[in-house]
C-alpha cells in the first residue's frame, strides 16, 4: 500500500466523506455545485461501464476504461473556463463529458469507424491522442500562443486564458514531457500539466518511472507542482482551479499530480491480475471518489434516496443512448479518406482514390 | 519438429540466445512482469532475471539510446518497441546513433543490437497500431531491416539478428502472431540476408514479406485453378535486399509484382521496381507492379480490409501483368 505517498497532498474531503481543512486551498462552490459533480462523476463512470461493455460485445475494437479517476477528471473540469484549451489524451472521457464533448465521437474512435470525428474549436477539446506524451509540446505551443495574442496576464480576468493538458505517469518518462516541461518554464507558459498519476502504466508500477514524488519534479524545472488527491473531487477542482487564475494570470506552468488508481485495465486488451493483487484494488476500492461525494451529501440533506433514484434512470437513458449511438455510427468509406490527407490534395491521390473506387465498383459489377 | 504460433517461436528463440550467450539481454516496455502486451518474453524474466530481461520506463528514445550505451559497453540488447507506430520518439536515437555509429567510427565500433518492431494492420487496432515502417529505416544507411512471415523463420531469424554485428530492425507482423507453423529447432536456417522462393512458378514473380506472402500464397493457389503459374518469394530481408534471388526470378519470369502493406509512393516497392528494370529490362515482359496500402495514414480499423492488400487485389495485378 502506498499510505506514505498519501501523506502530503491536498485533500478536502476524505473516502469517509468529511470535510477535511487545508491550510492553502479550499472548495469554492457550495453542496449543490458537489452534487453537480457528483452527477458527472456517476454518469461518467456510467459512459465507461457502458463502453467498456460494448467493446466485450465486438462493438468497439478497444477501450481504455476511466473506472477509479472520475474525480481527477470531473474536478479538473469543473475550473476549466470556456477561454481555455483542453489537450486530453485518450482517457480524459470524464472531461469530455463535463466540457460537453460528443461522446459518440470518442466511441468512433475505439470502434474504429472514424479518425477523431469533432472539431477542437467546439468545446474547446483537443483530438484524442495515443503516443505517450506526444501532445504535451503542443501544449505549451497553444499556451505560447494565447501569450502572443495578449490572451494572458490582460487586466480582464475573464478575457484570460490558459491551456490544461492531460496525461499519465508513465507519460512523465517520455523525453517530449520533460522538453515540455522546459518550454514552458522558460517561457512562463500558461500550461496546467495535469498528470493523473494512477500508479501503473500497463503493468509497469510508478516507481519504474520516478523514484520521487512526481509533483516535485517541477521544482528542478523550475516552477511549482502539487500533489492533490485524486480520488477528491473538491480537492482536484480547487487546485485546478488556482493552477489555472495562475497561469492566466501570466504567473506561468503548474505541475499536478493527481494521486489516484487505476481501478479497471488499461485497455481492454490487458489484463492486470497478471501483475497486481487484489489487496492493492480493494484498499482503493475504499477510497472511492463517488462514494465519498455520496456519503458527504446524504449526510448533510443535499442529496436523498430520491434525488439518486432520479440519477439513476437518467443514467440508464443515457446508458441506451449511448449505446445505440455507438451501434448507429456510420461505417467509414475508405474512398472519404484520400482528401483528408492534405488540405490542397495532390492529383496523384485523386487519381489514387478514383483506381480504387472503380476497382472496388468492379466488384459490385461482377 | 514442433508446431507452434509466432508468438511461442520468437519466445523460444529469444529464450535460445539469452542461454546462448550471458551478454544478450531484452528491455522494453512492460516485457518483465507482463511478459509484454503480446507474450513474447512470457516466463523470460523469471528464467534469466531483472538484470538481463529488464522492463523500461515509458520512453522509447530512452529505451533505445540506452541500449546503444549497454551495446557499445559489450552487451547484444534486444529492445522491443510495444508497437510500430510508438517507433517514432526513438528515431532520432535509431537513426542519429545507432546507425552511424560504425560509420561515425570508421569502422571501429559496431553496434550489435536489434529493435523489435511488431508492426502492421488486419488486427482492428485503433491508430499508431497497424503501421508498416520499414521503408525510412531501410532507407537508413547502417541499419539492416528484416521481416519474418512464418513462425520458423521467426524462430531462427531472431537469433540470426541477435548474433548480427550490425543493428536490425527485427519487423514482427502482428497479424501472424497467433498463425501456427512447423518450427525444426534442430535445422540449419537460410542466412539471415536471404529471401526464400516460398512457392516455385514460371509465368510470374511476386515479392512479399511478412504479413503479406500469406495472401500471395493464397493469390497463388487461386491462380494455379486458373492455369496461371505464380512464383512467390519471401523476400524475408528489405535491407539489404537479396538481389540475386529478386532477380533470378524475374529474369525467369519476365513479370514481376511486388506486394506491402506500407504506403506505395516512396516504399520499399519502388526501390524493388528499379532495381528489377534496371537489370532484368530485356526480360520483362510487362511494367513491374505494385500492390500496396494506399498514400494515407493508416486507416479506421472498420476501413483497413479495403486500405489492405488482399488476395483479390494480388490476383488483380497478378493479372494484369499477365494480360500485359
Amino acid at each position: 500500500m502506498a499510505a506514505a505517498a498519501d501523506e502530503d497532498f491536498v485533500q478536502l474531503l476524505d473516502p469517509a466523506g468529511n470535510r477535511v481543512e487545508h491550510p492553502d486551498f479550499s472548495y469554492s462552490g457550495s453542496d449543490t455545485d458537489l452534487a453537480a459533480s457528483l452527477r458527472d462523476m456517476v454518469l461518467t463512470r456510467r459512459f465507461d461501464a457502458e463502453a467498456t461493455a460494448l467493446q466485450r460485445k465486438g462493438e468497439l475494437g478497444l477501450w481504455p476504461p476511466s473506472l477509479g479517476q472520475e474525480a481527477a477528471q470531473v474536478g479538473s473540469a469543473k475550473a476549466i473556463a470556456d477561454t481555455d484549451r483542453i489537450v486530453p489524451s485518450y482517457r480524459e472521457h470524464g472531461v469530455a463529458w463535463v466540457r460537453g464533448v460528443d461522446l459518440k465521437a470518442l466511441l468512433g474512435v475505439f470502434r474504429g469507424s472514424a479518425m477523431v470525428d469533432y472539431h477542437p474549436d467546439d468545446k474547446n477539446f483537443n483530438l484524442y491522442t495515443w503516443v505517450i506524451g506526444g501532445h504535451l509540446l503542443l501544449s505549451v505551443g497553444l499556451g505560447m500562443a494565447m501569450q502572443r495574442d495578449g490572451r494572458v496576464g490582460g487586466p480582464d480576468p475573464d478575457a484570460n486564458s490558459a491551456v490544461i493538458t492531460y496525461f499519465g505517469d508513465g507519460a512523465t518518462s517520455q523525453g517530449d514531457v520533460n522538453e515540455s516541461f522546459v518550454f514552458a518554464s522558460s517561457f512562463g507558459a500558461p500550461v496546467v500539466f495535469f498528470c493523473q498519476n494512477n500508479q501503473w502504466a500497463i503493468s509497469e508500477p510508478i516507481a519504474l518511472q520516478s523514484k520521487i514524488p512526481l509533483y516535485r519534479r517541477a521544482a528542478g524545472f523550475g516552477f511549482p507542482g502539487v500533489r492533490v488527491d485524486g480520488n477528491d473531487v473538491l480537492a482536484c477542482e480547487a487546485v485546478t482551479r488556482w493552477a489555472l487564475e495562475r497561469a492566466r494570470r501570466g504567473d506561468g506552468p503548474t505541475l499536478i499530480e493527481a494521486y489516484t488508481y487505476r481501478m479497471g485495465a488499461h485497455t481492454t486488451s490487458d489484463d492486470p491480475t497478471k501483475y497486481r493483487g487484489s489487496d492493492e484494488l480493494d484498499a482503493w476500492r475504499a477510497k472511492d471518489p463517488i462514494e465519498r461525494v455520496k456519503a458527504y451529501l446524504l449526510r448533510q440533506g443535499t442529496i436523498d434516496q430520491r434525488w439518486l433514484d432520479d440519477l439513476a434512470a437518467e443514467s440508464d437513458a443515457l446508458g441506451e443512448q449511448w449505446r445505440a449511438d455507438c451501434v448507429g455510427l456510420p461505417e467509414p468509406d475508405l474512398a472519404q479518406w484520400w482528401d483528408r490527407v492534405y488540405a490542397e490534395t495532390p492529383h496523384a491521390l485523386l487519381t489514387q482514390r478514383d483506381d480504387f473506387v472503380a476497382y472496388r465498383a468492379s466488384f459490385e459489377e461482377a | 519438429m514442433a508446431t507452434m504460433t509466432m508468438v511461442k517461436a520468437l519466445n523460444a528463440g529469444l529464450r535460445r540466445a539469452l542461454a546462448a550467450d550471458p551478454k544478450v539481454l531484452l528491455a522494453g516496455e512492460d516485457i518483465g512482469n507482463l511478459g509484454g502486451v503480446f507474450r513474447v518474453t512470457e516466463g523470460l524474466k523469471a528464467e534469466f532475471g531483472g538484470d538481463r530481461v529488464i522492463d523500461s520506463p515509458l520512453a522509447e528514445s530512452g529505451i533505445v539510446g540506452t541500449a546503444l550505451g549497454m551495446a557499445l559497453g559489450g552487451y547484444r540488447p534486444v529492445v522491443e518497441i510495444q508497437f510500430d507506430g510508438f517507433v517514432f520518439p526513438a528515431t532520432n536515437q535509431i537513426l542519429t546513433q545507432v546507425a552511424r555509429m560504425y560509420h561515425r567510427s570508421h569502422g571501429r565500433v559496431n553496434v550489435p543490437m536489434v529493435i523489435r518492431l511488431p508492426y502492421g494492420g488486419g488486427i482492428g487496432a485503433v491508430e499508431h497500431h497497424s503501421e508498416s515502417p520499414e521503408a525510412y529505416f531501410a532507407h537508413t544507411p547502417g541499419l539492416k531491416v528484416v521481416a519474418a512471415a512464418t513462425p520458423s523463420d521467426a524462430y531462427w531469424m531472431i537469433q540470426q539478428a541477435i548474433t548480427s554485428p550490425d543493428p536490425v530492425v527485427f519487423m514482427e507482423p502482428k497479424r501472424r502472431y497467433h498463425e501456427k507453423g512447423e518450427v525444426d529447432t534442430e535445422a540449419i536456417p537460410m542466412p539471415l540476408h536471404q529471401a526464400k522462393v516460398v512457392k516455385p512458378g514460371k509465368d510470374v514473380t511476386v515479392l512479399a514479406w511478412g504479413g503479406m506472402v500469406r495472401p500471395c500464397l493464397e493469390a497463388a493457389i487461386v491462380a494455379a485453378g486458373e492455369g496461371k503459374d505464380v512464383e512467390v518469394i519471401d523476400l524475408r530481408t528489405i535491407s539489404p535486399l537479396d538481389d540475386d534471388t529478386i532477380l533470378t526470378s524475374v529474369a525467369r519470369t519476365g513479370r514481376a509484382v511486388v506486394v506491402h502493406e506500407a504506403m506505395g509512393t516512396l516504399g520499399v516497392g519502388a526501390e524493388i521496381a528499379a532495381r528489377i528494370q534496371e537489370r532484368c529490362f530485356y526480360a520483362l515482359q510487362a511494367p513491374v507492379l505494385r500492390v500496396t496500402g494506399y498514400d494515407m495514414p493508416y486507416p479506421p480499423n472498420r476501413a483497413e480490409a479495403d486500405y489492405l492488400p488482399d488476395l483479390d487485389r494480388v490476383l488483380d495485378a497478378v493479372d494484369r501483368s499477365l494480360a500485359f
